[in-house]
């Protein structure tokens, strides 16, 4: 029944397939990043924006961009904010949320986690999809491996975490990270930037992820040899892919004089990345992997993220000249040193803050845990950040990393409507979340924890 | 009433294991007298003391109150807009058990003891004081259906290895249930050692009713050889069993079992055959399932240590529940927020203030959480775990109310000695860079160029929800 009704459906867009076939033909000339990158057709779907009008009033409104409203409304419709201040207009129809005694925060964003791609990560593999086989994968998008019906969406999304970049891990290149609002059936209806960043792990000597207490080998001259074979092949491959996009635009331009070049998809997906036109993201926590991740994207003029950045305030210099943001994803983590200060990682955003390095905090999960996204700012900000830069470090902050800041991160008019309305600090475990907007829709606050609570709280 | 006469044994018990302890603080000349003033005191059993003095006499509390008198030569803390929370105690911790935390070999190990393996260097015990913790139960992993015997210790910080056990705590031993013991998720042949008996839920069973068989056969035995001792001379003694002592003892209700679990079904199981065999669960430990059958586990007198709400990293923790704490509460079992990671338990103060959020308890019921309820699980519950006169000075002077994630430790005491000093640390910080750039230029550090060993690679990262339990059972594995 599915599969006639799919059938049918294409059929019906036969037509529509060949025109557009014949129109590029006959137009020849594509944008460049079409041409460029196969899979970068896919656009996110806007089916929510149809969401209802709504207004909540009463509020303290912490815009996190401007100053705070002591008692104020905000007005969603569309999906978008419509309105916010002291005394707005609401529409006819709208529909009122009292929130006094509350307050509205923008829904926090998390940078740096692997949403939907795992759901158990250990002993059902077929629920995890972060690493792709291989060491070079600039075309596995991590969009495609989302599930948008993960528990880990629900139970991240009540606690006030309402956008996330999801990223694969794994070999050098990792592939596509995508930006997803927590809200949707379809990858396309959550994806805010599907395509939003490339992730490179970048090449290390030891030190690798998970936990581990065995002596570390000696670095041996093949280690370094091997790691910087790896490195060298990144460099490679993103000239080539500078190369071909030139050599597809060339072809776009004059398709009658110049020959038609190939089509390889690992380097069309780079291609963007190579020209810096897409953040880059470089995991990197040790100082000189830092320094070394920084440089080497410099170099070959990518725009870098670094991620991870246990170190990074050892290269605050660095950072703050080449503008170089960073995703903390390691506040809690255990210090990288036994030598190191017992606060080294806690302190580290605040050291970030006031050498002026633009960063943003994340938790580093894969899913199950980023709803703890509000601790790890909060423990930040129990080591001298700012409590006001420890919000925006979880909003705005990675909302511009990750160039999206005209869209999320802030409670102003015109941003899709992500937001948070609690009854205490947004940053307090002790705080409860009242309601959640996502995409301008209100989200129930169930989850598959809320549903097996209320299934066995009352068992005799 | 009963429950009255163990209390008083277990007072009992605790006084007179104080003694050599108390003697040899007073030899070091720490622990002495101290006095924190104009603190908010979190008794945790008696409500919460506003702009109130801590007094502290060899190493015991002396008085709690307002306006108390320092004695001569106490160290004296301005607490003014300070908060005093005892310290907390972590029951499920593998710290200072240095690659020693599974005897993975046999299903039934409960004769090795986590008390011969301590070191007391471990920088994690102090990463620990600097979150406000003071007391560890210490397990050994989940990779036995009967596991070893653990060790109940104070973080006595700067002190040999024998100082940190925690004198007077009743013994115990870590049992463990569902995919550890039966090995899911670890390599078997050829990269994983050679499987082992239990491989399921049945076999996890059948490993501890057959243990238990053999112990109370083995005890029937001794007794039988005590009677006939008394009228025949010259009878050969049973021969003695190590492994099966331990399970004796729990039969005999002397030594606690601490029993890591998942799913509700291995609860029960462990419930009907404790029943069975006519010993209790001192705790279930990670329990992560509890709130399925919080009334069984209540009904049992066992206790509950879980995590807040940590969840979905195995198949038998895709069940769990942030409510779970909460739904054990009000079914009246002592819930425990534990750790199980070096890394976590540095933050269990949050762990506790996000069980408000999810159940709704109240600041007490969650304080208590950390404090006095593992306290009662590890059977110190006399000694620790609350502010009141007569107990261990065993607390932390926390920046702000330390259910605010916002508080940090300024500083941290345990039998009155100050074990974390926040500003002390941070004064010493200059001294220990310019150590360390010296030990960087001495001739062992010399470059591989000039004939110097090359350098190790770094270690593998310490990430944030790990869980301990199962990465040492991983690398012990891969031992």
């Amino acid at each position: 029944m599915k599969t006639n009704a799919r059938r049918a459906g294409l059929k019906d867009f036969r037509p529509v397939v060949a025109l557009f076939v014949l129109l590029s033909a006959a137009l020849g000339a594509l944008p460049s990043a079409r041409v460029a990158s196969a899979q970068d057709t896919v656009t996110p779907d806007t089916r929510l924006e149809a969401a209802g009008v709504y207004v909540i009033r009463n509020a303290r409104v912490v815009t996190v961009s401007g100053p705070e409203i002591e008692n104020g409304a905000v007005v969603i419709s569309g999906g978008k904010i419509a309105a916010v201040g002291a005394t707005v207009n609401a529409p006819a129809g709208a529909r009122e949320i009292d929130a006094r005694g509350l307050t509205v925060y923008p829904g926090m964003m998390d940078a740096g986690t692997s949403m939907g791609l795992v759901e158990v990560a250990s002993g059902a593999p077929g629920t995890v999809d972060t690493s792709e086989l291989g060491d070079m994968n600039p075309n596995a998008a991590a969009l495609w491996g989302v599930n948008p019906h993960s528990a880990h969406i629900d139970v991240t999304r009540v606690a006030g975490v309402t956008s996330v970049v999801s990223l694969p891990s794994g070999g050098t290149i990792s592939g596509q990270a995508a930006l997803i609002n927590l809200i949707g059936t379809s990858q396309r209806e959550m994806a805010v930037v599907p395509q939003a960043a490339l992730v490179i792990d970048f090449p290390r000597l030891g030190g690798g992820g998970g936990g581990g207490f065995q002596p570390a080998p000696a670095i041996t001259p093949d280690a370094v040899t091997a790691r910087d074979r790896r490195v060298e092949e990144m460099r490679r491959l993103l000239r080539e892919a500078e190369a071909y996009g030139r050599a597809h635009d060339a072809y776009a331009r004059d398709p009658k004089a110049v020959p038609r070049p190939e089509t390889d998809l690992r380097l069309a997906a780079l291609v963007p990345y190579a020209r810096g036109e897409r953040p880059v993201i470089l995991r990197a926590d040790r100082e000189r992997d830092i320094r070394n991740a920084v440089l080497f994207a410099l170099e070959m003029k990518l725009r870098p993220v670094i991620l991870g950045g246990s170190d990074a305030w050892k290269v605050a210099r660095l950072l703050k000249e080449r503008d170089v943001p960073v995703i903390l994803d390691s506040v809690l983590n255990l210090p990288l040193r036994e030598d190191d200060p017992y606060d080294t990682l806690f302190e580290g955003a605040a050291k970030l803050q006031a050498a002026g390095v633009r960063f943003a905090i994340s938790t580093g999960d894969s899913g199950a845990h980023v709803r703890d996204l509000p601790f790890h700012a909060g423990m930040a900000a129990a080591f001298g950040l700012p409590r006001a830069e420890a919000l925006r470090a979880v909003t705005l902050y990675p909302a511009e990393i990750m160039g999206v800041s005209d869209r999320l991160g802030s409670v102003e008019v015109g941003k899709i409507a992500n937001l948070v309305v609690t009854d205490g600090d947004l940053l307090e475990a002790r705080t409860n979340v009242r309601h959640v907007f996502i995409a301008g829709r209100p989200v129930p606050l169930v989850s598959r924890h809320t549903v097996l609570y209320e299934q066995f709280k009352d068992r005799p | 009433m009963k429950r009255f006469l163990a209390l008083a044994a277990t007072a009992a018990l605790g006084c007179g294991a104080l003694v050599p302890a108390a003697r040899a603080q007073a030899r070091r000349g720490a622990g002495g007298d101290v006095l924190v003033r104009n603190a908010t005191i979190l008794t945790v059993t008696r409500g919460t003391l506003q702009n109130a003095d801590l007094l502290v006499r060899g190493g015991k509390i002396a008085a709690v109150g307002p306006g108390l008198r320092a004695p001569e030569g106490a160290r004296v803390l301005d607490a003014t807009g300070k908060f005093v929370l005892p310290g907390i105690i972590d029951a499920h911790s593998h710290s200072m058990m240095d690659g020693s935390v599974n005897e993975c070999t046999q299903s039934v190990t409960s004769m090795v003891r986590a008390e011969d393996v301590l070191n007391p260097t471990d920088v994690d015990l102090y990463r620990e004081l600097a979150g406000g913790v003071t007391s560890l139960l210490l397990l050994h992993g989940s990779c036995n259906a009967v596991g070893g015997q653990s060790a109940t210790v104070k973080i006595k910080w700067g002190h040999p290895a024998s100082a940190f056990l925690f004198p007077g705590a009743p013994p115990g031993i870590k049992f463990a249930l569902g995919e550890n013991p039966k090995r899911t998720n670890f390599p078997g042949p050829p990269q994983g050692p050679p499987l082992r008996y239990p491989r399921t839920r049945m076999g996890v069973e059948e490993v501890i009713r057959d243990a238990f068989t053999r112990a109370r056969d083995y005890r029937a035995e001794w007794a039988e050889y005590r009677e006939r001792s008394r009228a025949a001379r010259g009878l050969v003694a049973p021969r003695r069993d190590l492994t099966l002592e331990p399970l004796v003892e729990i039969l005999e209700g002397k030594r606690y079992v601490h029993a890591h679990c998942y799913r509700a079904d291995e609860i029960l199981m462990l419930i009907s055959l404790a029943d069975e065999f006519g010993f209790k669960v001192r705790t279930f430990q990670h329990v992560l399932e509890g709130y399925k059958v919080a009334s069984d586990i209540a009904r049992h007198g066992a206790g509950a240590s879980t995590f807040a709400d940590f969840w979905g990293y195995k198949i038998e923790a895709y069940d769990a529940i942030p409510y779970n704490a909460a739904v054990m509460v009000r079914k009246g079992v002592n819930v425990s927020l534990n750790s199980d990671s070096d890394e976590r338990a540095r933050r269990l103060n949050v762990e506790a203030a996000k069980m408000m959020r999810y159940g709704g308890l109240s600041e007490e019921e969650a304080l208590k959480l950390i404090t006095w309820n593992p306290a009662w699980q590890l059977g110190v519950e006399s000694r620790v775990g609350s502010i009141e006169v007569g107990k261990d000075a065993d607390f932390a002077v926390w920046s702000a109310h330390p259910l605010s994630v916002y508080a940090r430790v300024e500083q941290t005491y345990v039998d009155g000695e100050l074990v974390f000093d926040r500003q002390a640390d941070l004064a010493r910080r200059p001294q220990l860079e310019q150590e360390r750039r010296q030990l960087e230029q001495s001739e062992a550090n010399r470059a591989p160029a000039e004939g110097g060993t090359p350098p190790r690679a770094p270690s593998a990262i310490r990430r944030a929800y790990t869980h301990d339990d199962d990465t040492h059972d991983e690398e012990d594995e891969q031992r």
